[in-house]
């Protein structure tokens, strides 16, 4: 039998859960109708893929042959439209500035929540509510109404000229990653504080007894007991941070600044739109995001918390 | 004490009073001095041109200019580059820095722009919209620019004109709205060009007859059906009107503009249906598809058409006569053009790269990435141009008076929060004029006096 | 190094725990006050003016209430902005949640190929919208999409303003169910599956150990869930951004804001207006919510 317990595997309990996880249930299903999941799943998985692989299967067309022939044929297959919309697009350089301000806003933002969540869900104080509130309302805001004020703001915020190259907070990087974290940190301390919330308190008992200060406390037991979440999380902020575009315009002045959903945007032309071509940087443009995604999804199918305080 | 707008400056604040002299000039001489014995690079700003108000240096410029580009596109954003770099051949030691933005961000984010660090110079159009960033002092005054310029004609100065009579925009290339066709097509039917609306219906009911849809109309993203409204308004009520209405100084609720919903009502009918779920784009595929005999748009509508025979094919003519007293010779060309921020670092540098972009060699060179519209410059050489391109030169010519456009006439939150709606609202229920007229007066009234 | 500590209760602070606990809710704290919350007042000050954006700050005249006014008398978007809201509300938390909940339960059973299932669902949140444009576009056109195509109907499926919404609809919830799956699916991993055994064990079937031992540990997790359907109809822009920019049959408020704000048209006392609107709908979520959390505690 599975013994999932701490001190009967003490040194690798990931993977002994993440093992025991994958393991079809046995006796779950009645053993006749076990083929029933799989199949509903695919047919689900492939209802949801079909617009993405027709898109796919597009970008990989010439223009003028669907522009004649409509979408619904088939036929008039090329790469071009991958190499154009690379050099069209300028994705190099994007794809960098993307890098720049997705990197530093996800994990900032992730540890910054984290420690909020931590605070709310560890503690029992009566601030917590009115502070949870605080973080969870600042994510209602569209964040274009606050757009201009923000824009003032750093219009008007001086700083030495090897910080930002304008004097100001305004066309720096800085001053977008900054945002980003603002705006993000209330949705993920929110998510996290309520992941947090469902550890038991035993588990910071046997911590104190031994006498780890919170900081401890923080980085070896909770953290660790999150990392669905964070990585969840991580892979949300992500996409969001990176497919964000009306932030970037609005602090950043010169287009070789702009991140790369501009890129596309570069694509799409003033008058004439070679859809194709579009749809060819759309894929380019998804694929860091895809890799955030399949790296991080280990992280879903392994789970290990309640069980370290058992026995 | 205002920011400091360059690292010179920035480095002259920290220059000790004893130090530093009274007048602005010996300031930013002696932080260049600072700035170099501190190692600092960075942008050289000072031209020979000096300080504002000294009109268009006659001699070298030198240092660097930069350039806000909304051309994005590959073909244009070459073709910028391409008269920049015979800009800065042309006069040595200059530098053309471009910073080239998505024509769309670009335009959306005018207002930060110029309140944040625009460039020296930058792309832009003639109209309203010009002239309320003149009035709110974000644009610089090129008159001086303006005194010597050659080959510009009275209805492009004036478009370039504020209310204050100075001017503050240079243009590049326009292109004309009209109704284009295919002349194979109505060869082919033996259609007959229309001369006045009832010729238009006519030839409606033919083309219906021949299973085609008459004109083409696809109003997805709001405004190209603001083209109509314009060119009937051109029509019925003449340029002086329309150009008054666009100032928000009529009532919508006057008949006049009532009557303007009705004759459009009254075409409605051979316009292709269901057209606000249509891009403009497939609604001229369709008129290259032989789908629809017209379609009334600008003139990049010749970009969805392949260059040769099928762009060669394409023909247009104005929209036709309503009123015999008013006539056909208002037409909307809008025009793009380039102009100076209000505090340029290179003030002698942008005004003479201003001037240069006024002359032909330049113009001709943006033409080479959109063979849809055409020069400015009377002067320019037009024998490289396409039979298309020598017909819109003669239709922007013989012109009296030239619009902008809606989106360009008018305020444009007015234009982009209350007419596109309004317009679409009109095209779903043509029947309820008068209601909607009294809410976009409601609306109009609410803006215009903010 | 153990330092011997009397201990006195888990929630005992040295004083040095009492800084850094001090430091972890202050530095997120007033990032998060100065660049969301100040802005959202200014933003809120900003609806009474008739500001344009441009020009200095003493430059701004009030106008009272008169947006307010405008807004709720002459401005046509507006009533049928807040009624698709509505009904954007209810068919994501009807149909598109629960899907997305059923996706997660279903992929947590540890059948074969579950990444290729997580994937596939979540493949739309992580694409960009002008991919997801194009995508939809390319069924929806009304002359070259697919399901007219296959239909042999001409349905006007992005311009007929009574059908539009569903159809936009419909990409959305193909959005939200993803979105919500990951989540839901990060909350089931963390459920202790020893305790899904001893229900095995007392007999009890699938079906009743979810409703009966999952469902309530998860109530955090179904609580965060409910929460994040109401915020994301309220906020929903992004696809109806792309297919039309909220006119015609797909306003929402969030579209009539960006209208009014971004861009050219720049009214930015009137969008700030249409923006309070939004927080103080919103707020009402947040109030309800806290409500809940603090019978819990």
């Amino acid at each position: 039998m599975s013994d999932q317990t701490l001190t009967s595997n003490p040194v690798d309990p990931v993977r002994a859960r993440e093992s025991a996880l994958l393991r079809p249930r046995e006796g779950g299903a009645r053993s006749g109708r076990r083929w029933l999941l799989p199949v509903v799943l695919t047919i689900v998985s492939l209802i949801w893929l079909f617009p993405l692989l027709l898109a796919l299967v597009n970008s990989f067309r010439d223009y003028a042959y669907t522009a004649k022939n409509g979408y619904i044929s088939w036929g008039g297959f090329t790469l071009d439209n991958y190499k154009n919309a690379w050099e069209q697009g300028d994705f190099g350089l994007h794809f960098w500035n993307s890098a720049i301000i997705t990197v530093p806003a996800v994990l900032l933002t992730l540890f910054l929540s984290a420690c909020v969540a931590f605070v709310v869900a560890r503690f029992s104080w009566k601030i917590n509510i009115a502070l949870l509130g605080f973080f969870m309302a600042a994510n209602l805001l569209p964040p274009q109404a606050l757009l201009i004020p923000v824009y003032r703001m750093f219009r008007s915020i001086e700083v030495p000229f090897w910080f930002s190259e304008s004097g100001t907070l305004l066309n720096s990087f800085q001053g977008l990653i900054l945002v980003n974290v603002a705006f993000q940190t209330g949705f993920c301390a929110f998510v996290l504080s309520n992941y947090m919330k469902a550890l038991p308190k035993e588990l910071y008992e046997s911590a104190v007894i031994d006498g780890a200060g919170i900081t401890r406390q923080f980085f070896q037991i909770t953290l660790p007991l999150c990392r669905p979440a964070l990585a969840a999380l991580a892979v949300l902020q992500t996409t969001w941070v990176y497919n964000e575009f009306f932030w970037a315009t609005v602090l950043l002045q010169q287009g070789d600044k702009f991140p790369v959903t501009s890129s596309l945007n570069n694509l799409r032309g003033q008058f004439f739109t070679d859809n194709n071509l579009v749809a060819a940087g759309s894929m380019i443009i998804a694929i860091p995001t895809l890799v955030i995604f399949f790296l991080l999804q280990r992280h879903f199918v392994a789970g290990l918390t309640l069980g370290a305080t058992k026995g | 004490m205002t920011r400091p707008t360059s690292e010179a400056e920035y480095l002259a604040r920290m220059v000790p009073p004893s130090v530093r002299g009274v007048d602005r000039r010996t300031l930013l001489r002696g932080a260049l001095g600072v700035g170099a014995l501190l190692g600092a690079g960075g942008l050289a700003a000072c031209g020979n041109g000096g300080t504002s108000g000294q009109g268009v240096p006659t001699g070298a410029v030198t240092g660097t200019v930069t350039v806000g580009s909304n051309q994005s596109d590959a073909v244009p954003k070459a073709a910028v580059k391409a008269y920049m770099d015979a800009f800065s051949k042309a006069n040595a030691g200059t530098t053309v820095k471009i910073n080239t933005v998505d024509h769309n961000t670009f335009q959306e984010n005018i207002n930060n722009y110029l309140q944040g660090s625009p460039d020296d110079v930058f792309t832009w159009f003639a109209g309203y919209r010009m002239q309320f960033f003149a009035s709110k002092g974000l644009v610089g005054d090129i008159s001086d620019v303006w005194a010597n310029m050659q080959g510009m004609s009275d209805a492009m100065k004036k478009a370039s004109t504020a209310e204050d009579g100075k001017q503050y925009f240079v243009p590049i290339t326009n292109y004309p709205w009209a109704i284009f066709y295919r002349k194979s097509l109505f060869k082919e039917k033996g259609y007959e060009v229309p001369k006045t609306l009832d010729d238009l219906n006519a030839l409606g009911a033919q083309m219906k007859k021949d299973g085609l849809d008459p004109i083409a109309f696809g109003d997805k993203d709001g405004w190209p059906a603001m083209g109509t409204f314009d060119q009937i308004n051109l029509r019925v009520n003449g340029y002086d009107f329309h150009v008054s209405l666009m100032a928000g100084k009529e009532s919508w609720t006057d008949p006049k503009v009532k009557k303007v919903f009705d004759t459009w009502a009254g075409i409605l009918p051979i316009h292709q249906p269901d057209s606000l779920g249509r891009t403009w784009q497939e609604a001229a595929q369709s008129l290259q598809q032989k789908k629809s005999g017209m379609y009334l748009l600008g003139a990049f509508v010749a970009q969805q058409f392949t260059k040769g025979a099928e762009q060669d094919d394409l023909d247009f003519f104005t929209f036709p006569e309503v009123d015999s007293t008013i006539g056909t010779d208002a037409i909307e060309a809008p025009i793009d053009g380039f102009m100076m921020s209000a505090r340029p670092k290179n003030e002698a540098a942008a005004k003479k790269l201003l001037q240069y972009i006024s002359q032909p060699e330049a113009q001709l060179l943006a033409l080479k990435a959109d063979p849809s519209v055409i020069a400015t410059n009377d002067k320019a050489d037009t024998s490289g141009y396409t039979a298309l391109q020598k017909k819109s030169v003669e239709f922007v010519k013989s012109a009296k008076s030239i619009a902008q456009f809606m989106d360009r006439d008018t305020r444009p939150d007015f234009a982009s929060t209350v007419m596109i709606p309004a317009i679409q609202d009109f095209i779903k229920n043509p029947k309820d004029i008068d209601g909607l007229l009294t809410k976009i007066e409601a609306q109009k009234k609410s803006i215009f006096t903010s | 190094m153990a330092t011997t500590r009397k201990y006195k209760g888990i929630d005992q602070l040295s004083g040095r725990d009492k800084i850094v606990v001090g430091l972890m809710v202050v530095v997120p704290t007033l990032i998060v006050l100065w660049l969301v919350w100040l802005p959202a007042i200014g933003s809120v000050l900003l609806s009474f003016t008739n500001w344009d954006g441009i020009g200095p700050l003493s430059g701004i005249k009030t106008v009272g209430l008169k947006n307010y006014q405008d807004i709720a008398t002459i401005y046509p978007p507006f009533w049928p902005a807040i009624q698709h809201n509505l009904i954007w509300l209810g068919v994501m938390f009807f149909i598109a949640t629960p899907l997305g909940m059923l996706f997660a339960v279903l992929i947590d059973r540890g059948a074969a190929g579950t990444r290729f299932y997580q994937t596939s669902i979540y493949l739309p949140v992580v694409l960009s919208l002008a991919l997801i444009g194009f995508v939809w576009q390319l069924i929806y056109s009304r002359d070259q999409g697919l399901l007219n195509a296959i239909t042999g109907g001409s349905t006007d499926w992005y311009g007929d303003p009574s059908v539009n919404l569903w159809a936009a609809l419909l990409a959305a919830s193909w959005r939200h169910a993803g979105y919500i799956m990951l989540l839901y699916l990060a909350g089931l991993k963390g459920v202790d599956p020893s305790l899904r055994e001893a229900a095995k064990v007392d007999g009890a079937s699938e079906r009743t150990t979810f409703f009966r031992v999952v469902l309530p540990v998860m109530r955090p997790i179904n609580i965060i869930v409910l929460v994040v359907t109401f915020i994301e109809s309220l906020r929903a822009f992004d696809l109806v951004w792309v297919i039309n920019k909220g006119r015609n049959g797909l306003e929402l408020i969030s579209t009539l804001v960006t209208q009014n704000v971004v861009g050219e048209a720049s009214r930015i006392g009137f969008g700030s207006a249409l923006a309070t609107i939004m927080l103080l709908i919103s707020s009402v979520l947040v109030f309800v919510y806290l409500r809940i959390a603090m019978k819990e505690d």
